[in-house]
């Protein structure tokens, strides 16, 4: 139990520092919600070494945090909507097997920008808000890929060490 | 990566080309009307024609200072803290717009028949 504690600890932690780097590295395409995911890759490492469930309580513990550290209440349902639905599609392709590691952060990317993006359709109530869903789909497959090869490798250097 | 991961990525991309062409073909004409809209409700109309500039009141006390020159529309300052509409590029072709979402500010240029679809029935 202590260790598993101790593990959640480190995780989450990673996670918020993560976050915060990635307010300090601005990518601009011109399009809103275009952002690296580096959060995303500790979610991803919890999802395979600590289970879905454990992933579920790291990823809403870090929105919660960062939420009420470096934004609003509204960036937090913004987050919410992205973290949960990547979180959700990312658990069931790892469930069934449908991908391989890289596939599945990839599924994990967009379908983060995907979750982002139906909140801000609802919040300004305009759904052409889908015009910069292709940039969002394309971003957020590339991003995913990366942290789904950088998963891969750090994954596969702490399973030998926990 | 698996072969599936290879398919994930190639529908990934068809989609988002798919998506884009469409967007494209029907919405991409310039457009000759600006519309500003606060928290879902109407704000101001302005031609995209002359040349001028305004301060967009968003809610709770936020402003944006929207600028039209040339045919472009453009946030040019924002009390936001994070500044993504003043980021965006320029808006010109029907149906672009620049989301201020602190301030729940919506600019969209239009052409005249308001919707995509109206346009295409033209």
């Amino acid at each position: 139990m202590a260790r598993k504690t101790s593990r959640y600890g480190v995780l989450i932690a990673l996670a918020f520092i993560l976050s915060y780097i990635e307010v300090l590295i601005p990518i601009n395409l011109g399009v809103p919600g275009v952002k690296l995911g580096l959060a995303n890759l500790v979610v991803f490492i919890a999802l395979y070494i600590e289970g879905w469930k454990g992933a579920l309580a790291i990823s809403l513990t870090r929105i919660v945090l960062v939420g009420f550290t470096f934004s609003n209440m509204f960036s937090m349902i913004y987050s919410v909507a992205g973290g949960m639905l990547s979180f959700i599609l990312m658990a069931l392709c790892k469930k069934y097997k449908l991908f391989s590691k890289v596939g599945i952060s990839i599924v994990g990317g967009v379908s983060h920008n995907i979750g982002q993006i139906i909140v801000v359709a609802f919040v300004v109530n305009n759904a052409d808000m889908f015009y910069y869903l292709p940039v969002l789909l394309v971003a957020g497959a590339v991003t995913g890929a990366l942290i789904g090869l950088l998963g891969a490798i750090v994954l596969e250097r702490l399973t030998k060490v926990l | 990566m698996s072969k599936r991961d290879f398919i994930l990525v190639g529908a990934i991309i068809f989609i988002a080309a798919a998506i884009y062409i469409v967007n494209r073909v029907v919405i991409q004409k310039p457009a000759d009307t600006v519309e500003v809209t606060v928290d879902g409700k109407q704000y101001t109309t302005l031609p995209l024609s002359e040349d001028t500039e305004i301060t967009i009141e968003g809610v709770n006390g936020g402003t944006n200072h929207l600028s039209i020159k040339a045919g472009y529309a453009q946030v040019v300052e924002a009390s936001c803290p994070d500044k993504l509409c003043v980021h965006q590029k320029s808006i010109h072709y029907n149906g672009e717009k620049i989301i201020c979402l602190p301030n729940k500010v919506l600019v969209e240029v239009i052409s005249g028949n308001k919707s995509s679809v109206d346009a295409v029935a033209n």
